[in-house]
Parts: structure tokens; sequence; C-alpha cells
């Protein structure tokens, strides 16, 4: 059993993830293989049982509302590829009109 | 020397903590080219570390638990100024500006700070073989891999690169590489260790433990570290218990199940006689041994290869090139985005993203991730049933020996290296491997004792008196 090539390329974009060409033909039997093993999990019988989200039970926790000091601007933007003043740059996402 | 005879003598004025320090650098710098299990040595941190430990000494103050021992950190767990990479190029260079809450807690218990181990790259895989940076050896057999995903973790306490180490368990990943390498490595109840500072990889699984030399010390490191912490919402609020009181020496009247489904299966005829040996040794001193059964033991290597990847693509989809970590530039942010996790991560780390990515995506969910999580509910339920009727539970660590590098170049064979430690992680339940014989070929097998949540007392107690009885030589 196989992905199709397709299928594997969608999913990459999903995960924002590239993959080269021998990439992509490479999980599409690997995935395969697994997803191929997930198929014992079809036939067990699951109909009364609640999906378990944590290991141990567990109460939302809240914490008071109030401001405590937190990380600086400057340290919390030293370890992005590229700032400005402290911000974090991205190329432009809108279209310069002119 | 163990955590407890390096932090007693250090107490004592008989040795200082600069000459304990020094000796371990030394030894790894004598070592560990060839070995490989540490990413990064902080020699002047270390150092400077240990002249406050000496001052605070020489000035008659009472020392804390851990005064000067020397630790070794996984390279998930963050490090204030000191580079963390989880074993990944897109973090490579990447200096955390704060502490994890487990290496804050081992700081302030007195504990040194060596360096960063290697791992698999983001805590993923069972060998260390998916570290981007370099191949950790086994120091009982360099052909053969320590294990992991915390690999540099077990072989730096197995090579006494380390008095102990920290590492992090998702599904085996501390008990795993501990079995291969011959140390005693400790995975906490979900919650009893703070995530705070971890790299995230499955969320509702991940928990940080010890990996020491003794029983012993892996409970002085507990104690250091467990406890509630306001910044993991997910944090036990339970009152952290003196674990060595636990250490009684004693396993008479304890209940202790063996759980047939794990000796059904495929277990190398040396780590099946060790285990046979090793409960003789525990019926003989007193414990009950019954045969208990978990019925869906069956399904956990399925329902965790869902439930861990589909967390890890979620959490991994912080890196994104923009905020931390390594970038590939490019004209527009979509592109930004996809090369600089194509040229970041490693193949095993992708896989799982595309993985759980597929196991997410709208109209898959109820066939996988549900399932998945309702199989856990199953899973969870046989190990509340059993210890109904049981104190502890003891099974093999892993169905072999350390195997050799490049042994499994499938990824599913790699996955059933974990078959025997995954239930653990799923249900939430505190694990411990200890060594418990070499086999002929001279390689370390290791027991494992799984317990009730947040009973890490019994647990440790069991693996106290296994490793006392037929404990290994220290190499």
């Amino acid at each position: 059993m196989t992905l199709d090539r397709k299928e594997v390329e969608e999913i990459a974009l999903l995960a924002r993830l590239h993959l080269e060409p021998a990439e992509i033909e490479r999980m599409q039997s690997e995935l395969a293989a697994i997803l191929e093993h997930f198929g014992t999990l079809a036939a067990v019988n699951t109909a009364d049982v609640a999906p378990m989200t944590h290991a141990v039970p567990l109460e939302l926790r809240l914490r008071d509302d109030e401001p405590a000091p937190s990380l600086p601007q400057a340290e919390a933007v030293r370890g992005a590829p590229v700032t400005a003043d402290g911000f974090f740059i991205v190329p432009a996402i809108i279209p310069e009109t002119s | 020397m163990t955590v407890a005879e390096t932090a007693q003598r250090i107490a004592a004025g008989e040795v200082t903590a600069t000459a304990i320090v020094d000796g371990m650098l030394a030894r790894i710098a004598d070592v560990d080219r060839e070995l490989g299990a540490y990413l990064a040595v902080d020699a002047d941190g270390a150092r400077a570390a240990a002249a406050a430990i000496d001052k605070r000494r020489a000035a008659n103050e009472r020392l804390p638990p851990l005064a000067g021992v020397p630790i070794a950190l996984k390279d998930v767990l963050v490090t204030r100024g000191l580079a963390t990479t989880a074993a990944s190029k897109i973090l490579d260079g990447w200096i955390p500006p704060y502490d994890a809450t487990c290496v804050e807690k081992l700081r302030a218990a007195g504990a040194i700070v060596l360096g960063k181990v290697n791992c698999d790259e983001f805590a993923m895989g069972s060998s260390t073989e998916n570290s981007a940076f370099k191949k950790t050896k086994n120091p009982w057999d360099h052909t053969r891999v320590p294990g992991g995903s915390s690999g540099g973790s077990s072989a730096a306490v197995a090579a006494n690169l380390c008095s102990a180490s920290l590492g992090t368990d998702t599904g085996g990943s501390i008990r795993q590489p501990a079995a291969f390498c011959g140390v005693v490595g400790l995975k906490p109840t979900y919650g009893r260790v703070s995530r705070w500072g971890v790299v995230a990889f499955a969320s509702s699984l991940d928990q940080v433990g010890p990996l020491t030399r003794t029983v012993h010390d892996a409970a002085l490191v507990l104690e250091a570290i467990a406890g509630f912490d306001p910044k993991d919402s997910t944090s036990l609020d339970a009152p952290v218990p003196k674990y060595t009181d636990a250490l009684v020496g004693d396993v008479s009247g304890l209940r202790i199940g063996l759980p047939k489904e794990y000796f059904e299966g495929s277990i190398d005829d040396d780590v099946r006689a060790a285990l046979q040996k090793t409960i003789d040794v525990l019926r003989d001193r007193g414990a009950q041994l019954v045969e208990i059964t978990l019925p869906h033991t069956h399904l956990a290597l399925a329902a965790y290869y869902i439930v861990a990847p589909a967390e890890a693509s979620s959490n991994l989809a912080r890196y994104d090139g923009i905020r931390y970590g390594n970038a590939v530039q490019a004209q527009d942010l979509l592109a930004l985005y996809m090369k600089s996790r194509g040229a970041g991560f490693g193949p095993e780390v992708k896989r799982r993203i595309m993985l759980g990515t597929y196991a997410l995506r709208s109209g898959y969910y109820d066939a996988y991730y549900k399932k998945a999580q309702q199989v856990r509910a199953l899973i969870k339920r046989d190990f509340d049933e059993a210890f109904e009727r049981v104190d502890a539970i003891l099974t093999p660590t892993t169905p072999t020996t350390a195997f050799a590098f490049g042994a499994k170049s499938n990824p599913l064979d790699m996955y059933l290296a974990d078959v025997f430690t995954l239930s653990c992680n799923l249900a939430g339940l505190p694990g411990i491997s200890v060594p418990c014989a070499l086999s002929p070929a001279k390689l370390p097998v290791g027991a494992q004792v799984l317990g009730k949540p947040l009973d890490e007392a019994t647990v440790l107690r069991v693996a106290h008196v296994i490793e006392s009885l037929v404990g290994i030589a220290q190499q």
C-alpha cells in the first residue's frame, strides 16, 4: 500500500513543511505502512468509552489576573532570525500599492 | 561516585566541589571525544558554580542536598545562557533566556550543570541516531546504540561523565536508554515534575526524570525536581515525600503483578532469563508474584503513534522561522515557513509531523485521534483494574538488549523497541528501569517496575531490592 503523491503533498502543505521529491516518495510508502498498523484500532469497540485527554484528573486552573514581571522585550526577540526595533521581521503579507 | 557519596563528601569537607567538577571535566575531555554523549560542556559555568559551593562550605553555611553534584541535562531542557538545540538544526545556536523549572530546582538544590547531552531530535527516537549533530555510543559496546531518546543522558551516567543526568520520557525515552546502558532511569507520574522549559514533544505524555547509577540516587534527584509549579497547568499539586525513606531494602508482603501480555510476546532469551531470575529473587524476599492481565496492551503501539505525533505536529508548529530558531529567508510568508521547516527538521521529525497532521486533519479526527484517545482510556482502565489487585507491576524494560547502529532502518521496527514502555506514558503512571543482569554478551538488561499514580515510593522500593540482589557490577 502507498499513499498517492498528491495526498502527501496536501498533508505537507497543511504542515507547512517543504519536502524534496525524494522525501515525498519515501513518505508515500513509510506513512502508508504506519497507517496500516493503525488499522488494528478500527476493530476495537469503543462505543461507550470517553476519550482520555489527560493521564491524571485535572481541573482547569486559572491564575489571578494580576500583572507580573515577564521577559523584557529585547530578550524575548533576541533568538529571532530577523528583528528591527524590538519587533520580528516577516515578509510583507499585503502587496504594496503605489 | 554516586550522587549521595559526592554530596556527603563535599558537605563533610573531604573533597571540594571544585575538585569534583575539575575531575569530571578532565574525564569528559578524555573520554567523550570517542563516546559522544555531550553536545555542549559548560566548563566555565560549572567551575563558577563549584567555587560558589566551596565558598559557602568554607563559610560554614548549611549546604543544600545536592551541593556540588555534577549533573548533565538532556538538550531538550532549556538553560539560561546555555545553548539548547533539542538535537535539531532548527534550534542550532539558540540561547534560551530562562531556565526550565527542573533546572532551576536542581540549581537551588546545589547541583552543578556540567553541560547538555545528546538525544534524538526533539526526543523522537529510540537510539539517539536521530540527533542532527552526532552519534552517541553505548559505553558497554561502542558498536551499539545507547538507546533513546535520552541516549546522551544514559551514556554519560554509565561512563561516569556526570553523577546523574536528567532525561525526558514520552514513550520510554528515559527507561529504554537506562536499560541499554545499565543505569537506573525513572519516569515519574505525569504531572509530578514540571514541564515548564521542557521543549515540548507530546504534551499529554512528556515527563522529566532522573538517570542515575543507583536507585537511591534516583530518589534523591526526584526529591529535588518534583513538586507543584504554577507555570505548568498540568503540574500536580501534591506534597513531595522523602523518597529515600521508601528504600527499606525489603519487599515482603508486596503484591507484584506480572502482566502475561508482556511475557507472551517476542522477548530475547537473555532478557527472559534475566527477568525470571529477578522474579525468583523477589519471591525469595517475600513478595507475592501474581499473574495479571492487561488485555489492551497490543493496542498501545498504534494508540501511541497516533497521539504522540498528533500532539507533536501541533507543538512543533512553533518553529516557524520567525520568532526563534533558524530560518531560510523567502519572498513570501508561506515559503518562509515551508523552507525553514523543510531545512531545519530531520527525517524522523518530518515523518511524525506528517503522521500527526494526517491524523488531525479535518474529517479524520474521529477515526484516528479520538479513537486513539478512547483506546488510551481502555489501557488506563486495564491498569486501574490491575492495581486493585497488586501494588506494583514487573516487566522487562525492552524486548532486547542494546542493538547495533543502523539495525533498525525501518521506522516501525524502531517503534517496536518501545513496546513495553509506551503504556506507562499513555496511562500517566510512574515507571522505573533498573539493571537486573548482564547478558552473556556482557550487555545490561533492565527490569521495569510500574506503580500507581504518585506512588513513586513503591516503584523505588521494589527497584532498590532488585538492584541490591541482582544488580550488575558498576562499570
